[in-house]
């Protein structure tokens, strides 16, 4: 799979760019997040492609995308949900929104661990992982679905949830 | 203000012109100069603060807090308020409760270290609990073992045992990040020496940490590589045994070898190193710091250019062609015979050529052979390679300055050998005799067709080469480990190979091999010692006037003016300069 950047991207990401005159590596950041949201993930065409445009070693990228766990280095589903596990959810009840979401959406997350904290779902429609606080922890459980937050997700309501994605 | 300290130990001021500061240290007071690291202040005063990242190389990112120590400073004052000074015009410390890196804070007015008190022990405690929390404590099984500065630190500030019940994070061993390092996630501490090398010294930073957190690990790149040509240092800085050699790993515990200081001999910068060897046989070699020539760094190539010292090609015994074959023989038979070989021929029928790879005293000695012989023919074999912009020298011979002062050699190097090539091709040379070098290979660019001609080819060398197998007589010299001596390198500075090992088999040193010869072709001339070579130099070539093979020291002396400079070492000045590193 070649790895293009869309020229309308790369346009804003070169003004981005403009935005740190004093050393181009401080757009590190904000270039991730638009490849990451462009494509979904970072691949490792994505970390070569950023270091290039700032002429930074790939490793210096790396070293970036790996400390982050907003940033993905897997390609997540159509929707990807993340459930809130720091201390308020977990004692409301994440631990079983999650079982919920993972039976419901048909994931199996036997293969994750923590180089590969994503699962995705057979048909590729959802995928889901264990994110900390997402900041709303008078609402536990908490979960995103893409860049959608949902408050009050008992294992009851994840049937309606999911239905809502299409 | 006399600071209390011993003589030898007193700090003294670098340049004049930088203003000195008093410190306070473990309760006596010293002077330095402003801009001064603590931890170079201590070092200084022999109070020696333990650390694994800081490196005076390069820059200090202060990470590993092993070099916390207990600091103070005056009080400050109200508005108008007069300090309050002692005696000697002190100031009291008021002493922080927070401690502070030595490595990266500079010394100040009226500041006082503790590098032993309560709190500064504390800290060493405690930092070295917590790096060890991690690591596999496989010391029986790993290289650096013996010479691990975690090992060292956890005996001298450690605390003898740990209280950690928990499960060790699992990282990557074992890892082959590049032709000639291993890499063993589980024992690095993140000093990250390694990262800032490749970076800041070589200029090729394929090495960071991945995974930051408790899972960081040192990685290079997917689908890179550390394959620069000055990788093995970063082997060399590691404090522990997370980089080790491909090379050298599991070939030789370190306590066991002998080190002997000497000089790399793979090209023309003479890089000073270390030489670990153990019973006859070299190890391996190490950079050895010094200032004037290669920092505290060495290219690979060099490095790992010593295993020809134990090659299968390796002549133990002098040999001598009888009917076509050659047969051992005794060092006077085979000395004999090559006088009487070389005698029977006129000044103007012989060729000396000699090698640049030589000592100086060995070229003393291969001048008086020339002069005792009257051979009217004598070249050397220059090697012009590549330069880099780092310690590599575009000479490949390490002691062409030597060549040139002792032999008298002036103008075209190559332009000599290609007339002693011509000679020899048309028949006018019908003896050689060839120290060093072999003749069949591209740099000399002899040919067997043309060697075979000659009435007598007197072979001195290491290895059973080509031409040595043409050789009337074959004398088995010694490698540079083996040999006490001296050499000139690119920037005319004059320093000292020191013997490491015996030579191999019955091979002898060359200059006693020349010296025999010259004593069986022309008579005795009293030489007994490789001292009194030198001796007989410095009183016949002006250069090297009043000096001994002593006074060269270890880190060499400046001989003659040649106008090169050692790139690597310029830039270092301007790091030095604007204060990035100590140097």
């Amino acid at each position: 799979m070649s790895f293009t950047v869309p020229q309308e991207l790369e346009k804003e990401i070169d003004e981005r760019i403009t935005h740190y005159p004093v050393s181009k590596r401080s757009a590190v950041l904000p270039i991730l997040h638009a490849l990451q949201h462009h494509f979904g993930y970072l691949s490792e065409e994505a970390v070569e492609w950023t270091a290039a445009k700032l002429e930074l070693q790939p490793i210096k990228v790396l070293e970036v995308v790996t400390f982050y766990p907003g940033f993905r280095q897997e390609a997540p589903g159509k929707y990807h949900i993340r459930v809130c596990r720091t201390l308020s959810c977990a004692m409301a009840g994440s631990y079983e929104l999650m079982e919920a979401l993972c039976e419901k959406g048909e994931i199996d997350r036997s293969a994750v661990s923590h180089h590969h904290p994503i699962a995705v779902g057979k048909d590729g429609k959802f995928s889901i992982e264990f994110a900390e606080c997402l900041a709303s922890c008078g609402f536990g459980p908490v979960c995103m679905v893409n860049d959608e937050f949902h408050e009050n997700v008992t294992p009851d309501k994840v049937e309606d949830l999911l239905s809502k994605y299409e | 203000m006399p600071p209390a300290a011993t003589d030898e130990k007193k700090p003294t001021a670098e340049t004049p012109a930088v203003p000195m500061v008093n410190v306070q240290i473990d309760g006596q007071w010293y002077q330095f100069p402003k801009g001064t690291r603590m931890i170079e202040a201590c070092r200084q005063v022999g109070k020696d603060v333990p650390h694994y990242c800081y490196h005076p190389k390069l820059t200090s990112p202060g990470n590993c807090r092993m070099c916390l120590v207990e600091m103070g400073m005056p009080p400050r004052l109200a508005p108008g308020q007069e300090p309050e000074k002692d005696g000697e015009g002190h100031q009291p410390i008021q002493w922080i409760p927070r401690p502070a890196i030595a490595c990266a804070n500079t010394v100040a007015e009226n500041m006082g270290i503790r590098t032993d008190s309560e709190l500064t022990r504390g800290c060493r405690h405690g930092v070295m609990e917590l790096l060890l929390i991690n690591h596999p404590l496989d010391c029986p099984i790993c290289d650096q073992a013996g010479e691990c500065r975690l090992q060292e630190f956890s005996v001298e500030h450690g605390t003898g045992g740990s209280r950690f019940r928990e499960q060790k994070v699992k990282k990557p061993k074992n890892v082959d990040i590049g032709p000639r390092i291993r890499l063993d996630d589980e024992r690095c501490i993140m000093c990250s020496r390694c990262v800032r090398f490749t970076d800041e010294i070589a200029d090729d930073p394929v090495l960071g940490f991945t995974e930051r957190g408790s899972h960081t690990v040192l990685a290079v790149h997917p689908g890179h590589e550390l394959a620069n040509n000055y990788s093995l240092n970063t082997v060399d800085i590691c404090p522990v045994g997370a980089l080790t050699s491909n090379d050298f790993r599991f070939q030789m515990r370190v306590w066991f070898l002998k080190e002997t200081k000497s000089i790399c001999t793979d090209c023309g910068r003479g890089c000073n190193t270390l030489i670990g060897s153990r019973e006859g046989r070299v190890y391996r070699q190490t950079p050895r710091e010094n200032n004037d020539v290669n920092s505290a760094w060495m290219c690979d190539h060099g490095r790992l250019n010593f295993h020809y010292l134990d090659s299968e090609l390796r002549l133990s015994a002098p040999l001598v062609k009888d009917e076509g074959v050659h047969k051992e023989s005794t060092w006077p038979k085979a000395i004999q015979r090559a006088a009487t070989a070389l005698k029977a021929h006129g000044g103007s029928e012989i060729a000396v050529v000699v090698s640049s790879r030589m000592t100086n005293e060995e070229l003393f000695m291969a001048k008086r052979l020339i002069d005792t012989l009257g051979a009217e023919h004598v070249a050397t074999v220059p090697r012009a390679g590549e330069p880099d912009a780092y310690l590599i020298a575009a000479d490949k011979n390490p002691n062409t300055q030597g060549a040139r002062l002792i032999l008298g050699l002036e103008g075209d190097l190559a332009a000599g050998l290609d007339s002693v090539r011509r000679g020899v091709a048309d028949g006018r040379i019908k003896a050689v005799v060839t120290l060093q070098e072999d003749l069949l290979t591209p740099e000399a660019g002899f040919d067997a067709q043309t060697l075979d001609g000659l009435e007598a080819l007197v072979v001195l060398h290491l290895l059973a080469n080509p031409t040595a197998q043409m050789a009337s007589v074959v004398l088995p010299g010694a490698g540079f480990a083996e040999k006490r001596g001296s050499m000139i390198n690119v920037t005319g500075r004059l320093q000292r190979l020191n013997k490491a090992t015996e030579p191999f088999g019955q091979s002898l040193d060359d200059w006693e091999i020349l010296r025999d010869l010259i004593q069986a072709i022309g008579g005795g001339n009293g030489i007994y010692l490789i001292e009194d070579v030198f001796k007989q130099l410095a009183a016949g070539v002006e250069e090297f006037e009043g000096l001994t093979l002593s006074k060269i020291g270890d880190l060499g002396v400046p001989l003659i003016e040649t106008g090169e400079t050692v790139p690597l070492l310029e830039r270092e000045r301007e790091r030095i300069a604007k204060g990035q590193i100590v140097g």
